[in-house]
């Protein structure tokens, strides 16, 4: 029997359309717009200067806080401009923009696609030049990745988890980077391993990608710490604390990190990228981006340049789609809806898929009928509707009883209600007020 | 510049719509409604028709000239009202009857309310439990379904399996007698003879909605099937002890609207528990009051009353029982 977990979940039509579309590299274009806010927690801080030459690789912005991040030149070329930029929502962020010339790449960089297996520096030199190359997590929340492999005191990791579930319909990213370079995600695993200071991890990949999971089978024959787990397919299986219920049978407490329950999950994109880091001391400054929807006809995986706008990106396949409706960063789940075609790809980008709006027109609301699939969909066992009612009351104290705060904004409620009610909108405006409220509370 | 759509993910849809989940529960019905008109013929359409047609009706004039609010009667859950209405009433009723079953059904138990999703009560019931107290006698004239298509003037009428052993024990006769004199046979029950309303005439009928309902996912089995095992295992045990005077666990499956009941009005959306141990309990509790009911109350069949009592207590029983939540501690 394949492993899963066991409360709620959907089962949404995968449409993983650019699943046997190779990766191509993207052509470098003349600009490019590096966000300084490539993490989650503070955005960096600017440290280059308009009319500063840059390499690839050449630190363009300085950690301003523990959770914060390094940001590095995805090109090279002149710094024609530091200012406040739109991002894909249209909130202003410090932006550093390039003007390309040539390419070139700072020397240190190993470009060639010798794979380095042997890994030679320590425990604090790994995690030291995870923080220096800017690896954040790539699963979608781009939490700084030597944050997370650094277990508070008093806390110990058992188990890595490597995420390779993919289970956003549409994206085929990891699917594709399992795939082509299924040795470096085992190698870039070893490396956390070894940061953990730790002997056993899994590598949790959905039934749906075949070809990834005979690949990586393969490849780990020769990595036994680190063991493929076939998963079955249903959303949100990807989801930090699903992935550990299935793999592992823990539960992550409420209000808790997997850490609580001995295990680090890092997304299989983050383990090549930390391969590249340490072995081949590449800083993360590209990101593959699957590039789909039905409405468009150039459905592909492309490896780009941080940096590079949507705009550019469609330019590239012909122009906006005629039929296109909505344009999303990330999967249709959990994405998010851009708004600025001209904001730029981060480092966590997944996807930018376009739909059309027979795709993605939310219905008419009517009333509940109480039938509660919002409660069969759930997958941390809370009832949506409920949390509706009393949120539309503004019940503050029944929410927090109610334990709004498990909520992970996995979307399952609003996919799945018949009265198109907006549950998740409105669920997660009375979270952030309960967990706002909580917070203020003295502490015992 | 063409404006783009910008909102919060989930981006997508399922397939489930309110109006399909309603939709659906017509199409299950169907079975049980062709298996009427092979028997009744006319009077069967006729009373889904006038059924239907009423209720929708009400609704829209409600809607319309006394809340003066947003028409929803596309959302099919009227029709669905109208046409349970219709299978719950004997063949051979009267077209006024149901016409203020349906006034009673959506314009008292469903609009006053507040319309779908708002009522207490299933709306089809309390329509039905309307009737049967205030006309007994038509609401207890039950039409034998024996010859095949014919119109429903010169049917020849008579009490359900139930009443009769009810009556039957009451003048003192012993359960062998009756089922002797009566000629009841399982397989008539199961496939086509019922004597019942409309839309309990084959339990197979029933059954094979129930089915359709389960593989649509309209609803999940466990109500319908905690009442049936609730009152085979209640009658089982009765009918042990004393043989000769409570009927068994099959005669009471088959028979007095158990499968029409669990099936098609316990599981109504509004007026049921959410959660998988809040829909046991109530099924248990519908199961025990319609055995109670047939053994010792004054009414023959007992589950409209059950299904009614225990929707009273729907929203003490989604309190009461929570789904399992995926943590189980507090940090």
């Amino acid at each position: 029997m394949l492993k899963t977990f066991h409360i709620g979940g959907v089962h949404p039509n995968d449409n993983k359309i650019t699943a046997d579309a190779p990766i191509e590299v993207f052509p470098i274009l003349d600009k490019v717009y590096i966000s300084m806010a490539q993490h989650l927690g503070a955005p960096a801080t600017p440290v280059v200067a308009k009319g500063d030459k840059v390499k690839v690789g050449d630190v363009i912005g300085e950690p301003a806080g523990f959770i914060s991040g390094y940001v590095h030149a995805s090109v090279s070329g002149t710094v024609t401009a530091v200012e406040p930029m739109k991002d894909l929502a249209g909130k202003l962020v410090m932006h550093v923009v390039i003007a390309v010339e040539g390419d070139e790449w700072r020397p240190e960089i190993d470009r060639s696609s010798d794979i380095v297996r042997d890994i030679k520096l320590s425990k604090e030199e790994i995690l030291d030049k995870i923080k220096l190359s800017g690896i954040v997590g790539l699963g979608g929340a781009t939490f700084p990745t030597h944050v997370k492999l650094s277990p508070p005191p008093g806390k110990k990791a058992e188990f890595l988890i490597l995420n390779g579930a993919e289970c956003e319909p549409y994206v085929t990213a990891d699917d594709r980077i399992m795939r082509e370079q299924s040795e470096q995600i085992f190698i870039g695993g070893k490396i956390m391993l070894k940061a953990l200071g730790i002997e056993r991890g899994f590598v949790g990949i959905e039934e749906n990608k075949k070809a990834a999971i005979a690949q990586m089978k393969e490849t780990g024959k020769k990595y036994p710490e680190l063991e493929v787990i076939i998963l079955k397919k249903k959303y949100p299986q990807g989801g930090e604390k699903q992935l550990i219920e299935a793999i592992t049978g823990r539960r992550v407490p409420s209000l808790g990190l997997p850490i609580d329950v001995g295990v680090v999950v890092q997304n299989v994109g983050t383990a090549l990228a930390v391969y590249e880091a340490i072995q081949k001391n590449k800083p993360l400054v590209e990101s593959v981006v699957t590039v789909t929807g039905q409405c468009i006809s150039q459905q592909r995986n492309l490896s780009l340049r941080v940096g590079t706008s949507f705009s550019q990106i469609l330019d590239a396949i012909g122009g906006i789609p005629k039929d296109a409706a909505k344009f999303i960063s990330g999967g249709p789940m959990m994405g998010k809806a851009v708004s600025n075609i001209d904001a730029s790809v981060l480092k966590g980008t997944s996807a930018f898929l376009m739909l059309t709006e027979e795709q993605t027109k939310r219905k008419e609301e009517i009333n509940c009928v109480r039938c509660a699939k919002c409660i069969e969909a759930c997958p941390m066992g809370l009832e949506p509707w409920l949390l509706n009612k009393l949120s539309r009351a503004r019940r503050y104290d029944d929410l927090e009883k109610e334990k709004i705060y498990d909520c992970i904004e996995c979307g399952c409620c609003l996919y799945t209600c018949p009265s198109n009610i907006p549950l998740l909108d409105i669920i997660r405006i009375s979270k952030a007020e309960v967990t706002r409220i909580m917070r203020s509370r003295p502490k015992k | 510049m063409k404006k783009f759509i910008v909102s919060p993910a989930p981006h997508i849809h399922s397939e489930f719509e309110t109006r399909k989940l309603m939709r659906d529960v017509l199409i299950a019905l169907t079975p049980s409604l062709l298996v009427s008109i092979y028997f009744f013929g006319f009077s069967a359409i006729k009373l889904v028709l006038i059924g239907a047609g009423a209720c929708v009706l009400v609704e829209y004039l409600i809607q319309k000239y006394l809340l003066h609010s947003k028409i929803t009667i596309n959302d099919y859950s009227a029709a669905v009202t109208g046409v349970l209405l219709a299978l719950n009433l004997p063949p051979n009723s009267p077209w006024w009857l149901i016409l203020i079953g349906s006034i009673v059904a959506i314009g008292v138990a469903k609009m006053t309310f507040g319309g779908l999703g708002q009522n207490v009560f299933n709306p089809a019931l309390v329509g039905r439990v309307f009737l049967l107290i205030s006309f007994p006698v038509l609401m207890t004239d039950w039409t034998i379904p024996e010859s095949w298509f014919r119109p429903g003037v010169d049917a020849i009428t008579g009490p359900t399996p139930l009443s009769i052993v009810k009556e039957g024990l009451a003048s003192g006769l012993s359960m062998g007698e009756i089922f002797q004199q009566n000629n009841f046979s399982w397989g008539e029950m199961l496939f086509i003879k019922m004597g019942g309303s409309v839309g309990e005439i084959s339990a197979l009928a029933l059954i094979l909605g129930f089915i359709y309902l389960l593989i649509k996912r309209v609803i999940r089995p466990h109500i319908p099937v905690a009442i049936v095992l609730t009152i085979v295992v209640l009658t089982s045990i009765f009918h042990l002890i004393s043989p000769e005077q409570f009927t068994g666990p099959m005669f009471n499956i088959l028979t007095g609207g158990v499968l029409l009941g669990s099936i098609f009005m316990a599981t109504d959306y509004v007026t049921s528990p959410m959660n998988p141990v809040g829909m046991v309990i109530y099924g248990v509790g519908i199961g025990l009051i319609t055995v109670l009911i047939r053994y010792f109350g004054a009414y023959p069949e007992g589950i409209s009353f059950a299904i009614l009592i225990m929707n009273s207590v729907v929203p003490l029983i989604n309190k009461a029982c929570k789904p399992k939540r995926f943590a189980k501690e507090v940090k």
